[in-house]
């Protein structure tokens, strides 16, 4: 049975465009056929993130207003072929998407595909809505930092309130915890919430901690996500949480500070 | 732990007092989640009745809801104003 994840945050730039391409991304390499959506429409950036902003013909509006198939619209991946995205669309019209016409999408990618990755914009507005209404799993991107910590907590709050699952009275959406940005230097040196913090005050299943990294932006500026870039700190972080998600029992990394003096000489990668 | 990190450690971590802070704040908003909708409005009529026989302020008067596996309270909290005995 397809699952729809749905990686969501509420506040702004907290890395869910770099949690939705490489997530996806490390699904299609364990070999599921994954689509990943970007639903921030008007701001449409997981392409770029994806590196296919150069073979966008039609997007997801395109296709919910009938002026393209489905297949027409998605791209195959340039890294591996049981990847495909479905590119957001560039109208300012904010009621582009439709409840109705994404479910139609949704449904039917489930008969072709075995995760469906939804990529939110930010905030509780429409695009953020439907991006998270028809989800089977969440994934909560979190910063360890107040405002990021609080928005987290309000959209949880919409998870567990406004979703078809809530609305139809089905079993809950799964919520998984996914700390980005992290550096355990900060949170020793006691400016940082520390993992434990954030888990206390939110307490969900902590799927993974990715480590703020220069990796991030390297990554971004080729167009490959940056699971892809395997000697990385991300990039080893994002491969453990989809392993994670998929069941196997993975040790969490990059939680402690453990560089010693020559890695404080030389930096982290 | 090293001595550096002693003198670190000493003095209450910016950290903590974001932890604490979130604690408070995320609780306050998640009991207001589950309130009923109509709560805004009955707390608006409540205060109206009232005020026609007590002169009380409009923060003076607070409606909370409660909620566990058993039972859902309802807690009508009304703050007097300061009763003065006028000289006579
Ligand atoms: N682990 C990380 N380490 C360093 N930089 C990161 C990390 N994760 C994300 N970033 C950077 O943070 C910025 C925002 O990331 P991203 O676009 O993924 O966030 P977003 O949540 O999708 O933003 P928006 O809400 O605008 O859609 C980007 O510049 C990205 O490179
Ligand atoms: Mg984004």
């Amino acid at each position: 049975m397809a699952r729809i994840i749905v990686v969501t945050s509420g506040k702004g730039g907290v890395g869910k465009t770099t949690t939705s391409a490489a997530i996806a991304m490390g699904l299609a390499k364990k070999g599921h056929k994954t689509a990943v959506i970007d639903f921030d429409v008007g701001l449409r950036n997981l392409d770029l993130i994806m590196g296919c902003e150069r073979r966008v013909v039609y997007d997801i509006v395109n296709v919910i207003n009938g002026e393209a198939s489905l297949n027409q619209a998605l791209i195959r991946d340039k890294h591996c072929e049981q990847l495909y995205i479905l590119p957001a669309s560039q109208t300012r019209d904010k009621d582009a998407l439709n409840q109705e016409g994404v479910g139609k999408i949704l449904e039917d990618l489930k008969k072709d595909f075995k995760y469906v990755v939804c990529d939110s914009p930010a905030g509780i507005e429409k695009g953020a809505h439907l991006a998270m209404y028809f989800a089977d799993d969440a994934f909560v991107v979190t910063n360890p930092e107040v405002s990021s910590v609080r928005d987290s907590d309000r959209m949880l709050g919409l998870l567990s309130s406004k979703s078809r699952r809530a609305e139809q009275n089905q079993e809950p959406i799964k919520e998984y915890l996914l700390l980005t940005r992290y550096s355990p230097e900060r949170v020793k040196l006691g400016d940082m919430l520390s993992v434990d913090d954030v888990q206390d005050i939110l307490s969900l299943h902590l799927l993974g901690v990715i480590p703020e990294s220069k990796s991030v932006l390297t990554a971004s500026n080729s167009g490959t996500p940056v699971i892809l870039d395997e000697k990385s700190d991300a990039g080893q972080a994002y491969a453990d949480v989809v392993a994670r998600y998929l069941g196997e029992d993975r040790p969490h990394r990059f939680i402690d500070d453990k560089k010693g003096f020559f890695g404080k000489l030389f930096g982290s990668k | 732990m090293s001595l550096l990190d002693y003198f670190r450690t000493s003095k209450t971590s910016s950290a903590s007092v974001a932890k604490e802070r979130l604690q408070i704040l995320v609780a306050h908003e998640r009991s207001s989640r589950n309130q009923p909708s109509y709560l805004p409005q009955l707390q608006k009529e409540l205060l109206e009745v009232i005020r026609k026989y007590v002169n009380v302020e409009q923060d003076a008067i607070s409606v909370n809801f409660e909620q566990d596996e058993t039972q859902e309270t309802l807690e009508l909290n009304i703050v007097l104003p300061d009763y003065h005995p006028k000289n006579t």
